[in-house]
C-alpha cells in the first residue's frame, strides 16, 4: 500500500470559488447592448444587408416566371432558365457539402464569421434590438428606467410601436420565406384574400411566431442553448485562428485613469467596461475566448474608440490568433495551414461538382429496368425473350417524340415498341419492351445490350442506356 | 431564486454532504421548468383528445374520436377516389380497347399486380413463370394451350380450364410407348420420325394433338413441334405423361392440371356474345335474364377478370 499523498486541504468551500467567476446568463438578465459606430458595425450592416435577398428575391421575374422557385408540388427547382429535377438531387448534396465545409474553413481562419455577421438569429436580433434601443433607451440603466416608469401615453405608444414593428418584420419574414416556394405575387393575393393554402398559413405562422419569439425575446439565449453551430464551431478553432481577443499582456493590470493621466504602472485597459456594454451576448471578452462570443467585433469598435480618447494605440482588443497573443514565432499564414488547404480542396471539389452538374444538366433522363421475375422466358421457337421497362423523363419544356431502338447484341430484335412515343414536359412514361434473340446467337448467359431513345425532333438529345440481356446458363 | 447562484456559501443546501462536498439547492432555470410543465400539460391535452385510458371494454374514446382504423379507412377512401374514374372507365371498355389505350393499359397493369398476386401467382408465379417442374403453365411465353388472344385468355380465366388426356398404360405396349416418346422428342427438334408418326396416327394421338402435331386449341392439347414443354422435356417425364395421361379418371398417377373457374357468369356471357356474333346478331341485345339464372358462381368480377387478362396478356406472350 502506498501512502496517500498529502495534499494541503484549505477551506472546502474553495472548490466553489470558480463558480463566482463563472457567470452564465440563462435568460435571467436581459442584455441591452449599447450601439456604437465603427468598422465592425459597418461590416455587420453589410453582412446583414445580404439578407435583403430573402425579402426581394422572389419578385424577380425571368421569361415571365419567377426567377428562382422551389416548386415542391411539381417536384422541380426553377432557377432562371434551368430546371432541376429530383433526379439531379446529388447536386444539392454537393451544395450542402460546400456550405458545411465553407463554414468550417471560414471558422478555422477567422472564427465565427457566420455567427457574427450573417446568421439569421443574430441579424434579426440586431434589427429587433435596434428598434428596441431607439424606443426604450440604449443602455441597461435607461431600459430599466423605462421599464419601471409609470404607464404614460408616451410609454404605451413606444411599447406598442416596438411590438408592432417586430411583428411586421416577423410577418414579412414569413411571407418572404414562403414566396420562394410558390408564385410570390399570387401568394400575396392569396394571403390578403385569406385564401392561401393550409401549408402557406402554417409556414407563415411558424416563421412569424419563430421570428418574434427568437429575435424579440430569446436572442442570445438561442446561441447559448439552442444552436448546435455555436457549440461545434469551437472545435474548428486552432491556435492560428484569428479571433476578437483582449491583449491581456498589454492591458493588465487594468485600472481607472484620471483624464489625461496615464499611469505607467498600469496596463492599457482603463476598465471602462464599454466592451462589455456593447456586447450583444453580454460577455466580457477580457475573460478570454468563450462560448458566448459570436465574434461580431463590436467590442473592438468600442475599445478602439476608448483608446482614441485616452491617446493610446488601437488594438487592445483586436482580431488576433492565440499564437500571436502568446508571441509564438510559428504563426502560419492562413493559406499555409494544412487544415485550410484541405478544406479549400474539398470546397473546390464540391463547387466543381455543382458547376459540372449545372453545365451538363441533361435534358432527358433515361432508365431501362430489366425485369427480374422472370429473368428470361423461353419462347416456342426456342428463342429467349427478356422484358424491360423503359422510362424516359422529359426535362425540357417541349414535348419529345421518342423512337426506341436497340443495338450491341447481334440477332436481337425489339418488340412491342414500334410506335413513336410522345412524352410531355416534366413527365415520364414507363413503357414495356420485349427483346428476343435466337438461343444459338446468345453466347453468354449475360450479354450487354444498348437501348437508344432517339428524339425525332432533335437527334442531339438522343440518349443511350446500357443494360443486360440474360439467358439460360 | 437564481440570485444566489454566484455565492455558493450563501446558497441553501439540501443537507446532503459527502466528504465536505455539499449538495447545493440551486433550482433549474425557469424556462426549463416551464417547458417541463408545458409538456405535462400536453400529456393531459393528449389524454383528453385521443383514446388513452384502457378500460375493461375498450378504452376511452377521446374528444376527437380518432382511431387508427378510421385513419386507415380515410386514406383508403382517398386512394379509391383517385382510382374511381379509372375503374369506371375500365368497366366500360372491352379488354381489346384497354390494350389499345396506353394510359388505361398502364393503369390496368399497375393496379392488377395485387390482384394477380392474390389469385394467380400461387400457381403461375409472380411474373407468370411458375417454379420449374411444378407443372403449371408459363404465362409469359408465346405458347398458349387454349389460345393467347385477349378474349381467349379472358375465357380461360372466367371458365377455368381442365384439358384431358387418357392414360395409355393399358393401351400401348412398352415398345410403342418408347417409340412415341422418341417421336415427341424428335418433333420438338424438328427431326422426322416416320415410324413414330405412323404410330401417332394409328394409336389415336392425332385425334387430340392434330394432324400436324401442333395441338388443338379447342381441347387445349399440347403442341409437340415447338420448344416448350407443357410438363417436361425429360424422357422419363414424357413417358409418364403418355402412360398416365392428364386429369385421367381412375389413374392415381395421372397428372393434375386444373385451372379453376373464376366466374361462371362471365363465361356464360362471353359464350353468348360470341354465339350472337357468329349468328350475325347484335351482342348488345342479348336478353341476359334468359341466359343467366342469377345464381352463377362469381369469384372475381368481370372488371377484375378483364384487368387480369390484360395483365397476363402483357407478360410478353399475348397474341
Amino acid at each position: 500500500m502506498t501512502e496517500k499523498q498529502n495534499i494541503p486541504v484549505g477551506n472546502i468551500d474553495d472548490i466553489y470559488q470558480e463558480t463566482r467567476d463563472w457567470h452564465v446568463n440563462a435568460g435571467g438578465i436581459k442584455i441591452v447592448a449599447k450601439r456604437m459606430a465603427g468598422r465592425f458595425r459597418r461590416l455587420k450592416w453589410f453582412g446583414m444587408s445580404i439578407w435583403l435577398v430573402l425579402f426581394f428575391g422572389p419578385y424577380f421575374r425571368w421569361n415571365g416566371d419567377q426567377a428562382v422557385l422551389f416548386d415542391i408540388p411539381n417536384r422541380q427547382f426553377n432557377f432562371l432558365d434551368i430546371t432541376v429535377f429530383p433526379q439531379d438531387i446529388w447536386m444539392l448534396s454537393l451544395t450542402l457539402l460546400f456550405f458545411a465545409i465553407l463554414l468550417a474553413a471560414v471558422t478555422s481562419v477567422a472564427g465565427r464569421v457566420f455567427c457574427g455577421y450573417f446568421c439569421f438569429q443574430t441579424v434579426w436580433t440586431d434589427v429587433y434590438t435596434f428598434i428596441e434601443t431607439k424606443l426604450e433607451g440604449n443602455t441597461p440603466q435607461k431600459a430599466l428606467k423605462f421599464k419601471n416608469a409609470p404607464w404614460t401615453l408616451n410609454k404605451t405608444v413606444r411599447v406598442v410601436s416596438k411590438h408592432s414593428l417586430w411583428l411586421a418584420i416577423a410577418v414579412l419574414t414569413g411571407v418572404s420565406f414562403t414566396a420562394w416556394f410558390t408564385d410570390a405575387f399570387q401568394l400575396w393575393h392569396d394571403y390578403l384574400n385569406l385564401q392561401a393554402a393550409m401549408p402557406a398559413w402554417v409556414v407563415l405562422g411558424m416563421f412569424t411566431g419563430g421570428t418574434y419569439l427568437f429575435a424579440g425575446f430569446m436572442r442570445e439565449q438561442v446561441c447559448f442553448w439552442l444552436c448546435p453551430y455555436a457549440r461545434l464551431q469551437g472545435v474548428m478553432y486552432d491556435q492560428d485562428t484569428v479571433l476578437p481577443s483582449y491583449d491581456a499582456e498589454r492591458g493588465e493590470p487594468r485600472g481607472k485613469v484620471k483624464k489625461g493621466q496615464l499611469d505607467a504602472h498600469k496596463g492599457s485597459c482603463i476598465d471602462c467596461n464599454v466592451c462589455v456594454a456593447v456586447c450583444p451576448t453580454g460577455i466580457d471578452i477580457r475573460k478570454g475566448q468563450q462560448e458566448g462570443c459570436i465574434t461580431c467585433g463590436m467590442c473592438i469598435d468600442a475599445c478602439d474608440s476608448i483608446m482614441e480618447k485616452t491617446h493610446q494605440p488601437h488594438g487592445l482588443i483586436r482580431y488576433a490568433s492565440y499564437k500571436e497573443l502568446h508571441h509564438n514565432v510559428n504563426v502560419a499564414t492562413w493559406f499555409k495551414r494544412p487544415r485550410v488547404i484541405i478544406y479549400s480542396l474539398i470546397l473546390l471539389t464540391a463547387l466543381s461538382g455543382v458547376i459540372y452538374g449545372f453545365i451538363n444538366l441533361s435534358p432527358t433522363e433515361f432508365k431501362v429496368i430489366h425485369q427480374r421475375q422472370p429473368l428470361f422466358v423461353r419462347l416456342s421457337d426456342g428463342s429467349i425473350q427478356n422484358k424491360y421497362t423503359l422510362k424516359l423523363l422529359n426535362k425540357t419544356k417541349e414535348p419529345l417524340q421518342i423512337q426506341y431502338s436497340i443495338k450491341g447484341l447481334e440477332g436481337a430484335t425489339l418488340h412491342g415498341l414500334n410506335n413513336v412515343l410522345t412524352i410531355e414536359p416534366g413527365k415520364v412514361i414507363p413503357i414495356t419492351a420485349l427483346v428476343r434473340i435466337p438461343l444459338e446467337k446468345l453466347n453468354n448467359d449475360i450479354a450487354p445490350i444498348i437501348f437508344t431513345g432517339e428524339v425525332i425532333s432533335n437527334p442531339s438529345l438522343s440518349i443511350n442506356y446500357k443494360s443486360m440481356f440474360i439467358g439460360p446458363k | 431564486m437564481a440570485a444566489n447562484k454566484k455565492k455558493p456559501d450563501q446558497v441553501t443546501d439540501t443537507g446532503h454532504e459527502w466528504d465536505g462536498i455539499r449538495e447545493l439547492n440551486n433550482p433549474c432555470p425557469r424556462w426549463w421548468l416551464n417547458a417541463l410543465y408545458l409538456s405535462g400539460l400536453l400529456v393531459v391535452v393528449y389524454f383528453v383528445l385521443y383514446p388513452s385510458l384502457p378500460l375493461v371494454n375498450g378504452s376511452t374514446k377521446g374528444l376527437l374520436g380518432w382511431t387508427q382504423i378510421k385513419e386507415y379507412k380515410e386514406d383508403l377512401a382517398k386512394v379509391e377516389a383517385r382510382r374511381g374514374p379509372f375503374e369506371k372507365k375500365l368497366a366500360m371498355m372491352t379488354a381489346e380497347e384497354i390494350l389499345a389505350d396506353q394510359e388505361m393499359l398502364n393503369y390496368a397493369i399497375g393496379s392488377s399486380k395485387v390482384l394477380f398476386g392474390d389469385n394467380c401467382a400461387a400457381c403461375h408465379g409472380m411474373g407468370g413463370t411458375p417454379v420449374e417442374g411444378a407443372g403449371y403453365p408459363v404465362l409469359a411465353d408465346d405458347d398458349w394451350l387454349f389460345g393467347g388472344t385477349i378474349n381467349e385468355i379472358m375465357m380461360s380465366i372466367a371458365n377455368g380450364r381442365a384439358g384431358m388426356m387418357p392414360a395409355h398404360a393399358d393401351l400401348l405396349n412398352s415398345e410403342e410407348v418408347d417409340q412415341l416418346v422418341q417421336f415427341v422428342i424428335d418433333s420438338s427438334k424438328g427431326v422426322k420420325n416416320e415410324a413414330g408418326l405412323a404410330l401417332y396416327n394409328t394409336k389415336g394421338c392425332v385425334a387430340c394433338h392434330g394432324a400436324d402435331a401442333k395441338g388443338v386449341k379447342a381441347m387445349g392439347s399440347a403442341n409437340f413441334t415447338d420448344k416448350i414443354w407443357r410438363f417436361s422435356g425429360d424422357e422419363e417425364q414424357i413417358r409418364h405423361t403418355i402412360l398416365h395421361g392428364v386429369n385421367a379418371a381412375n389413374d392415381p398417377a395421372t397428372r393434375i392440371a386444373v385451372m379453376p373457374q373464376w366466374s361462371e357468369k362471365l363465361a356464360i356471357m362471353i359464350e353468348a356474345r360470341q354465339y350472337a356474333i357468329e349468328e350475325d346478331e347484335d351482342p348488345n341485345e342479348i336478353d341476359w335474364d334468359d341466359e343467366l339464372d342469377g345464381d352463377e358462381a362469381e369469384r372475381l368480377t368481370e372488371t377484375e377478370i378483364k384487368k387480369l387478362a390484360v395483365y397476363v396478356h402483357q407478360f410478353g406472350g399475348g397474341q
